[in-house]
């Protein structure tokens, strides 16, 4: 990968390590740990930890945020777990992703996901067969949500903003 | 002895695919002596929206805490990634002041604020920790003894483990204690803290069943006659992804998927359909048959 002095943003890594959970960005070594126990890494020749570690330290921001293969950790928190330095680097992806989301766009999946709770609170639209089977079934009835509470949290943290802006 | 008195938080997934974890858990703690109380309103946990929004992740959790605290009950979940994300964040408000201050201000919108009251288990902390190997020792009625199964315990039930606290997440061993309690075998296997990969299904659906298709080979490799999950989202991935796995990549597994309280339900002496063993894709008939 050639790296150029003009697409480094050097205070991009300050701007991350203030993100809850990714505040020791810095620590990382390099050591390679989290790419080696990435059960992702082992299926997928691109998704790599350790570089995009190294990525948001070289502050190479445009190249990690319009890059798809930040979608692909399945949060499950070995690489956290296993890092000599405590570098929490599934939470520093999460933090890449928040900044995509922001400055760019989302997959698809998100939009549904984020667009049925606003709906119906649940991240999955549940057929009406599926409630009907459950009453047959002596299920108690599902829990309702507040949408008008709903509404308002997606207001006040910005994410109706965000889908708005992204055509949901 | 704890009160066995909870919130049961069953999450978007439980209630959208996988009802017969529900049916099978409700019965085996009835049985046990649980009660279980019904959220009075429900959001999603916030799982999938901490990838695109982390405050909103947050705030919808915090709600769902805020919820209990008026019950004054400790929340249980059925679910690992349910349980993973309230009890991350119970802690995390629990002792950031800045975070909880932050969160407070959107829960503000809507009159609720967070105090930090309840605590936050999942299914196999109730079992394990709150009423215990013995209690659940003396409910057997049919030991499982000619059983050999493997467990998946899953990744946001151990992990991280400073969050967490419970277990070794690097070899949990819960799960097979509890499987043990049944009398049937647990087989240990290669990679058994292997992530199911379902999370990552929504953007990419090559990887998942790639490391589904694995998991399914190592637990075939040593024998088992079953896997037993504590997670709807990682059954999903063994059980209803089976078929597809095995045209995908040209193999032929026939491993039942069964919640541990479909395990604990049959070893209690109760009828198979009455744990909703039915609703299973793949096929459970040859193994009651064994029982």
């Amino acid at each position: 990968m050639v790296v150029k002095t003009t697409d480094m943003d050097p205070k991009f890594k300050y701007k991350i390590s203030k993100v809850p959970g990714a505040e020791k960005i810095m620590l990382c070594f390099q050591c390679g740990t989290c790419t080696a126990d990435c059960p992702i890494a082992r299926f997928d020749d691109f998704y790599r930890p350790r570089k995009l570690i190294r990525m948001t330290q070289l502050g190479l921001k445009d190249r990690l945020l319009s890059n798809d293969v930040i979608w692909l950790c399945s949060t499950c928190f070995t690489c956290i777990d296993h890092c000599p330095q405590d570098v929490g680097i599934a939470s520093i992806v999460r933090a890449l992703r928040n900044l995509s989301v922001k400055e760019r766009d989302m997959p698809v999946v998100y939009k549904e996901l984020a667009s049925n709770i606003r709906k119906t609170g649940y991240a999955y639209m549940i057929p009406g067969l599926r409630l009907r089977k459950r009453e047959e079934g002596g299920l108690p009835s599902l829990p309702k949500a507040n949408l008008e509470n709903l509404a308002k949290l997606f207001d006040a943290t910005g994410l109706s903003k965000t889908l708005g802006r992204v055509g949901t | 002895m704890p009160e066995l008195k909870y919130l049961i938080f069953l999450g978007c997934v439980i209630p959208y695919r996988v009802s017969s974890y529900e049916i099978s858990a409700r019965k085996v703690l009835d049985k046990l002596g649980v009660e279980l109380v019904e959220m009075p309103e429900f959001n999603c946990c916030g799982f999938p929206l901490d990838p695109i929004n982390h405050d909103m992740m947050l705030t919808l959790a915090a709600r769902n805490l805020c919820l209990a605290e008026q019950q004054k009950l400790n929340i249980m979940t059925l679910c690992n990634g349910c349980f993973g994300i309230l009890n991350h964040v119970n802690k995390e408000l629990k002792e950031d002041k800045k975070i909880r201050e932050k969160v407070n201000r959107y829960l503000k919108e809507i009159g609720m604020e967070f105090k930090g009251t309840i605590t936050v288990k999942h299914l196999i902390h109730v079992l394990a920790q709150d009423i215990g190997f013995e209690k659940i020792k003396k409910t057997i009625q049919k030991p499982l003894n000619p059983l050999r199964v493997a467990q998946h315990t899953g990744c946001h039930v151990v992990r991280p483990g400073k969050i967490v606290g419970f277990d070794d997440p690097e070899n949990p061993t819960t799960l097979k204690k509890l499987i043990r309690v049944t009398g049937a075998k647990c087989l240990d296997y290669m990679d058994e803290t292997e992530c199911c990969g379902n999370p990552t299904s929504g953007v990419n659906s090559e990887i998942p069943l790639q490391l589904a298709r694995e998991k399914l080979d190592h637990v075939r490799a040593v024998g088992a006659q079953a896997l037993i999950t504590v997670c709807p989202f990682c059954h999903m991935m063994y059980d209803l992804n089976q078929a597809r796995i095995e045209r995908k990549f040209n193999e032929k597994f026939h491993i039942p998927v069964l919640h541990y309280p479909q395990l604990l339900g049959l070893a209690m002496g109760m009828d198979p359909n009455e744990l909703a063993l039915k609703d299973l894709r793949v096929d459970t008939s040859e193994l009651t048959n064994l029982l």
